[in-house]
């Protein structure tokens, strides 16, 4: 049997400055995971991925990453890779986190 | 050192003038990615998790000053102040922006230095022991043939599309390997036949990753005259009959494993006979011009009162003498390790300011040399013992003055998932940690030599098949676990370690490593007795006890 769609967030990296971007739900670009849109339907989220990956200007490596709805509503990563790449590495203070 | 000739300034500054065009195509969009991919990664260029990461290659780990002035203008001119120095001499920037690095590439070329070949299905940076020129133990300096090796290598037309990479390394010392030789795709060890004469033992189908492979002998000797005709039929022959339909089995070590070493040997004879022929002593002529960049430095004779005063009179520095020099080949002088493992901090990393210290001593005090250590460390090969003081005073002042060489704490980190797009946990968190408690404990110099490496995925770059205690972090069932292996070796009796049982937890794995060396502590016969010399005296099963004691409790 098929193994049930769970939510995702599309991301990739930025082509100028290489860090992590997600998309939002107007197909635009941010650098916060709590902007991204959280994707539930799996033809939906397939259909938006070929979008982000045709944006060859701006994105490199689109993929669907497994998200989910936070308590506050917004998309949180379920992996803990993903929470990386959210948040920046963990022996120095750089990355996303020194940027918020 | 080797300069560069005006053939290589030019070649060098007309791939970066080539990259500098590829790099605008790619941001005007005239390339795709798919396009551009590799170009970038033949320019050392990789996109990592959070950013793009520059590797840029430092052959047989010899830097000048200038070259290591240059490393610093790069991490706080177009990174965050700091580098990374690899498993395998080179160097790495965390945080360049796609624009600059053409400059970034331009500037390296200044001082003879590039990024080529540091990725892609290529022959790679050539590595070498970092006491090369220097150690009492060596019978020749390998550097001359690694930098000939070097330019065989470079945008070699029948070398730039293999079944996939290829790693070489080279060591003047056999009987006190610490370059990894038998670890590699082809390791050399410099030797003398019984005539006296130098020539090359040619160890093959080595390699980490998935499939630990321990190198075998391909041939005992080989002359300087048919050395780079033989290295290319090997190459040639594992280019055309490597397993190109699986990327885990392309490596050399499982061509070897799987076609025997002596049909190798039959394949690899065949084909250099044909090489041969077209070589024609070019060769034997570029490494005599070669070999004169490498002369010794002229060393001083003078008195050595001030280091044994300072010996007497400073704790502190006799327990860093004691722990980071090694003896030179000259009387009167040291070979000096620099730490870049003070404890807590990430093995490897060096900022820019500490890179221009370390510049600023070898300018000083060390004849214009630098080395890096495939085990994350720099070297001032040539030291005078009277200016020990002085250079260790200077360390002091920019935190470089950790004594711990060959300790629990000097440990081998791949960059792990701080940062790798390849990783499956982090390393770098496990090896400041586990330093760190070793710290508290006090105890690092009572358990001696003890060399701990840390992988963050199963491809190894953290080289823990090869550590007397390696681990290996993976990711289980979304969660980051790490396993143990005991017993491993990367001199010449080089060994693979062996899995002790289950992995641990991410919180769990820094007490199991401190059950492992208290048992270690437990079994030893005396203090002289090393870890890997009790692992290999009492084997694994003691340490089981120690490393899961409620399995222990449950089955008594």
């Amino acid at each position: 049997m098929p193994r049930a769609f769970t939510p995702k967030v599309i991301t990739a990296n930025h082509l100028l400055e290489g860090d992590v971007i997600y998309m939002t739900d107007s197909g635009e670009w941010s650098r916060e995971l709590s902007e991204a849109v959280l994707l539930t339907e799996q033809a939906d989220a397939e259909l938006r991925l070929i979008e982000a990956q045709q944006q060859t200007a701006v994105t490199v490596g689109a993929y669907l990453a497994d998200a989910k709805e936070g308590e506050d509503g917004k998309p949180v990563p379920t992996h803990f890779r993903e929470e990386f790449r959210r948040v920046g590495p963990s022996n120095y203070f750089h990355g996303k986190q020194a940027e918020a | 050192m080797y300069q560069y000739n005006d053939f290589d300034s030019a070649f060098l500054a007309e791939r970066n003038r080539q990259f500098r065009a590829q790099v605008d195509r790619r941001i005007d969009g005239s390339l795709t990615e798919d396009e551009f991919r590799p170009l970038r990664l033949m320019n050392g260029l990789y996109l990592q998790l959070h950013a793009y990461m520059l590797r840029v290659a430092i052959p047989y780990g010899t830097l000048s000053s200038a070259q290591m002035d240059t490393l610093a203008l790069l991490a706080e001119k177009w990174d965050k102040g700091y580098g990374h120095f690899t498993t395998r001499q080179n160097i790495q920037y965390n945080w360049p922006k796609l624009k600059d690095v053409p400059d970034m590439l331009d500037a390296l070329g200044d001082v003879n230095m590039h990024a080529i070949q540091t990725s892609g299905n290529t022959i790679r940076n050539v590595t070498a022991d970092h006491f090369s020129g220097a150690a009492a133990d060596e019978v020749a300096d390998p550097r001359p043939v690694a930098e000939l090796i070097r330019q065989w290598s470079t945008d070699h037309p029948e070398f730039q599309s293999m079944p996939r990479k290829f790693k070489i390394a080279v060591s003047g010392a056999i009987e006190n390997d610490r370059a990894v030789i038998k670890a590699h795709d082809i390791g050399i060890y410099i030797v003398k036949n019984d005539a006296g004469e130098l020539g090359y033992q040619i160890v093959v189908g080595g390699g980490l990753g998935r499939t630990p492979m321990i190198g075998k002998v391909l041939k005992d000797f080989v002359s300087q005259e048919d050395l780079l005709s033989y290295l290319e039929a090997t190459v040639s022959v594992w280019n055309q009959i490597g397993r190109r339909d699986n990327k885990y089995k392309a490596r050399i070590k499982i061509t070897v494993h799987e076609h025997g070493i002596e049909d190798i040997l039959e394949r690899v004879e065949e084909r250099f006979q044909m090489i041969r022929p077209t070589f024609e002593g070019f060769d034997l002529e570029l490494y005599a011009e070669i070999e004169k960049f490498f002369a010794a430095p002229a060393f001083r004779n003078v008195p050595t009162d001030a280091f044994d005063a300072a010996y007497e009179a400073d704790t502190m520095f006799r327990s860093w003498v004691d722990a980071n020099l090694t003896a030179h080949k000259q009387a009167d002088y040291s070979i000096v390790t620099i730490s870049l493992k003070k404890h807590g901090e990430t093995p490897g990393d060096a900022t820019a300011e500490q890179m221009r210290a370390m510049a600023e001593l070898a300018r000083q005090y060390g004849h214009d040399e630098l080395r890096i250590s495939h085990e994350q460390n720099v070297i001032l090969p040539h030291v005078h013992k009277s200016d020990l003081p002085a250079i260790y005073a200077a360390l002091k002042e920019h935190d470089l003055h950790t004594a711990n060489i060959g300790l629990i704490s000097d440990i081998i980190a791949c960059p792990g998932m701080d940062y790798c797009a390849l990783a499956t946990a982090r390393s770098i968190p496990v090896a400041q940690q586990i330093a760190t408690r070793f710290d508290e404990l006090k105890i690092e110099h009572d358990i001696g030599h003890l060399q701990i490496k840390i992988s963050g995925c199963i491809n190894a770059c953290g080289h823990h098949h090869v550590g007397h205690i390696g681990i290996l972090g993976l990711d289980r069932a979304g969660v980051e676990n790490y396993q143990i292996t005991l017993g491993g070796d990367a001199t010449n009796s080089a060994a693979v370690g062996q899995r002790v049982g289950p992995g641990f937890a991410y919180d769990e794995i820094v007490p199991a490593i401190e059950r492992t060396v208290k048992g270690y502590l437990e079994l030893r016969e005396d203090e002289n007795e090393t870890f890997l010399e009790t692992y290999n005296r009492v084997g694994l099963a003691p340490f089981k006890g120690y490393i899961y004691p409620e399995a222990q409790a449950n089955a008594a």
